[in-house]
């Protein structure tokens, strides 16, 4: 006998059998009901945020930090509108997320009512799928298959909207077990004769690469356990994309970097040089490939993901292999072991040592100056103060965003969070929130640029609330670095409206919040300065004032192959990127 | 080579030929479905040359979308992946690939004219086993099904003769022989 209860007790009870514990959101008008219910119950806690993007990029540092589905609720109108951005951040990305939106009762929808708005069809482009609740009785079915679509197969975003009076109605409530799916069953397990054809061409390659990617991430942390494995089996070289970070750790020995627009150079070589790539949980986007008919041209390419859309999308692929990453590491690994294979020693040896030559080049090397922080140095620093500490670094997006890729090892996975396909500027204030709620003990820190966390600066109010002693590390270079950087090297160094002007006291904007603000600008006072801010039990704001206008390499022009680097040190770098104006 | 700005259209395979392909996708009868699948063509750059959508299987809810669209290899690939993944999607088949398949489409064609034009509208008509469904003094018009070619013919033919205004459905597609859906 299954019971009777509103709406709004019917989704609070879905929330508890799918293992929810905390939802972040801000209430209105056509979602009073259901915080009416969470008023009246201890289970799961609310994090009332400022902004409604706020709610769905903490909702992402959460899940992207625990691997379970985000939860959101905001209400209809501009409460769903604002949430936009978080959830097209959210399916470019792949991170798992239910986002609840109240709408106006039904007999109003489609009359312009107050707050309405199409939420559905607003977010149709930007979800994984989307239901409108028209019957209280359809509620906690559609409720478990929202969670099941969030979260299986390639992760993505999922908007459940709801109308008030389907909030208010009384229905009978159908446990989890009751919910099986009609239609959307991924293929997880790979085809084995694919993965035993690609182990072949492992154990036969002579100069083979890892080309890893978020996928692995999204897979669970078994994945990046056994990519290590394979790594450690095989010897091969192992790189990542941005999104990809810390599957396999940066201090690992065959670690090579990250690749692509501002990967390093022994990666981007060894990428183009390679005759057997193996990508496991990567979409080849074009921040990687650069041109794609110059894209790693004479290797054998072999391609592990769960979304068969991915697979020669933009790259031709020669041996597709559908399937979840770890299951197929699983497989690669117990095959591997069953044939007792081994890599061509003399060839890895050879190719090692060519990898060592373009190591050689110190790619990520910088001039340090007397009077002026770099900002390389400020996070290299930052990363050498907290070593061996339970860190979870974020960040927004730009210059810093690279520097920080490029400078701060991630060993783990569930480390790193940052905004890679959509790349929003305001993401890493409130993904940081979102993290320190998931693991409340942990060193949390958003390395930032002053520009972006403008963005979404409110959300110190919530850290605040809260006691989430978040540290906003922010390179203060006063410019938006990544746009002045291209406007420098590809219109004629014409800053259109890329500097920051008017900025805030970030000390004093940090005590006005009831948060705690430090300033340095001298490279002497630095590491005082972190020490103090990572000690600190408040929220902290952290001034760093850095080189105004330091540039990020080295750096693939658009329209150029990907081993056709600019290091930063040539001559006639004007010439090199009239071609690939056109293109971002 | 097609004027698109699609990305899609650039030929990672230089030489790469644009073909149209039939795409049969039996999806569930919802509100908001068929605006989705629209949406995935729209978002991403595709072509629909023609698209018909009705309830397929009443009772589990079914309908089937039938859509034409053009594109090289490659690009039709991406497509049909594309909507293999869509959450209300039950199944994608390409009915050119597939070899044995039916393609017809029906077409009201309304012809006004008089003397010869109408005699010779009437005996075209004829030869094309086209039905006469309404009639005035000086206009007829046809009811016409068939494949594309042939109702494309009977217009070109009634053009000359007073052709005044045609309405066309999609195409409807389904394979041969003894295979379930």
């Amino acid at each position: 006998m299954t019971d009777q209860l509103t709406g709004a007790g019917i989704i609070l009870k879905a929330l508890g059998e799918q293992g929810v514990e905390h939802i972040f959101g801000y209430p209105g008008g056509a979602v009073l009901p259901i915080y009416d219910e969470i008023f009246q119950q201890n289970q799961i806690q609310h994090i009332l945020v400022r902004h409604e993007q706020g709610a769905v990029h903490a909702a992402e540092g959460y899940a992207r930090s625990t691997g379970k589905a985000g939860v959101v609720l905001v209400t209809s109108g501009p409460g769903a509108t604002n949430a936009v951005t978080g959830l097209t951040d959210a399916m470019m990305d792949s991170i798992p997320l239910v986002c609840i939106t109240g709408q106006v009762p039904t007999h109003l929808i489609g009359n312009d009512a107050f707050q309405e708005c199409d939420t559905v069809g607003i977010t149709r482009p930007c979800t994984k799928h989307n239901y409108l609740v028209k019957d209280a009785a359809d509620l906690a079915r559609i409720m478990h298959e929202a969670f099941y679509v969030a979260q299986n197969g390639r992760p993505g975003p999922v908007v459940v909207d709801i109308p008030k009076d389907v909030q208010f109605a009384n229905a009978d409530y159908e446990a989890i077990s009751n919910v099986r799916h009609k239609t959307y069953r991924p293929q997880v397990k790979g085809d084995q004769q694919a993965i035993r054809e690609a182990v072949d061409l492992m154990a036969n390659a002579r100069k083979p690469l890892f080309y890893t990617g978020g996928g692995v991430i999204n897979s669970g942390p078994a994945a990046s356990q056994l990519l290590r494995e394979l790594v450690q089996l095989t010897g091969f070289p192992v790189t990542s994309t941005l999104m990809g970070l810390g599957a396999y750790p940066a201090s690992g020995d065959a670690w090579i970097g990250m690749l692509g627009m501002h990967g390093t150079y022994e990666a981007n070589n060894a990428m183009h040089d390679c005759d057997v790539m193996i990508c496991i949980g990567a979409r080849f986007d074009d921040r990687i490939t650069g041109r794609v008919d110059a894209f790693s041209p004479g290797s054998t390419k072999i391609h592990v993901d769960i979304d068969r859309s991915s697979i020669n999308k933009n790259v031709h692929i020669d041996l597709p292999i559908v399937g979840d990453c770890g299951h197929v590491l699983e497989d690669m690994v117990r095959i591997w072991k069953a044939r007792s294979a081994r890599a061509d020693k003399e060839a890895m040896a050879g190719w090692w040592k060519q990898i060592e030559t373009w190591r050689k080049r110190d790619c990520l090397k910088y001039d340090k100056m007397k009077d002026a922080i770099m900002p390389q140095y400020a996070i290299e620093r930052l990363y050498q103060l907290t070593r061996g500490r339970d860190v979870y670094i974020t960040t927004e997006v730009g210059q810093h965003q690279m520097w920080a890729a490029q400078h701060f090892g991630i060993e783990e996975p569930n480390r790193w969070m940052t905004s890679g396909g959509l790349g929003t500027m305001g993401y890493g204030l409130p993904a940081a929130v979102g993290v320190q709620v998931a693991h409340p003990g942990s060193l949390v820190i958003d390395i930032a640029g002053e520009a972006s966390v403008l963005m979404t600066m409110q959300e110190m109010s919530t850290a605040v609330q809260h006691r989430l002693p978040i540290k906003i590390f922010i390179l203060n270079n006063q410019y938006m670095g990544m746009v002045r950087q291209w406007q420098q090297l590809l219109h004629g160094g014409r800053y259109s409206h890329s500097y920051s002007e008017a900025l805030p006291d970030f000390v004093k904007l940090a005590e006005a919040y009831g948060a705690k603000g430090i300033r340095v600008d001298k490279p002497g006072e630095l590491d005082d300065a972190i020490i103090e801010m990572i000690d600190s039990d408040q929220p902290v704001l952290f001034d760093c004032r850095v080189h105004k206008v330091a540039n990020c390499f080295p750096m693939i022009p658009s329209g150029e192959a990907h081993n056709n680097m600019l290091m930063g040190d040539e001559p006639e770098l004007q010439e090199i990127f009239n071609k690939g104006k056109a293109l971002v | 080579m097609s004027n698109s700005k699609s990305i899609f259209e650039a030929p990672a395979h230089p030489g790469a030929k644009t073909e149209s392909h039939t795409i049969s996708v039996i999806v569930d009868n919802e509100p908001g479905v068929l605006a989705r699948v629209i949406g995935l063509f729209s978002g991403r750059g595709y072509n629909i040359d023609s698209l018909t959508v009705t309830e397929t299987e009443h009772e589990a809810h079914l309908s089937r979308i039938t859509v034409v669209t053009q594109g090289t290899p490659m690009v039709i690939e991406q497509i049909k992946a594309q909507l293999g993944r869509l959450v209300p999607v039950h199944e994608v088949k390409d009915l050119t690939l597939l070899g044995d398949s039916l393609e017809r489409e029906l077409a009201l064609v309304k012809v006004i004219g008089k003397g010869d034009n109408r005699v010779e509208a009437l005996r075209i008509g004829d030869a094309f086993r086209a039905r006469v469904i309404d009639a005035t003094i000086s206009s007829f018009i046809f009811e016409l099904t068939g494949k594309t070619r042939k109702v494309e013919q009977f217009i070109a033919l009634m053009e000359p003769l007073g052709l005044a205004d045609v309405a066309r459905t999609g195409i409807a597609a389904i394979g041969r022989g003894n295979g379930t859906r």
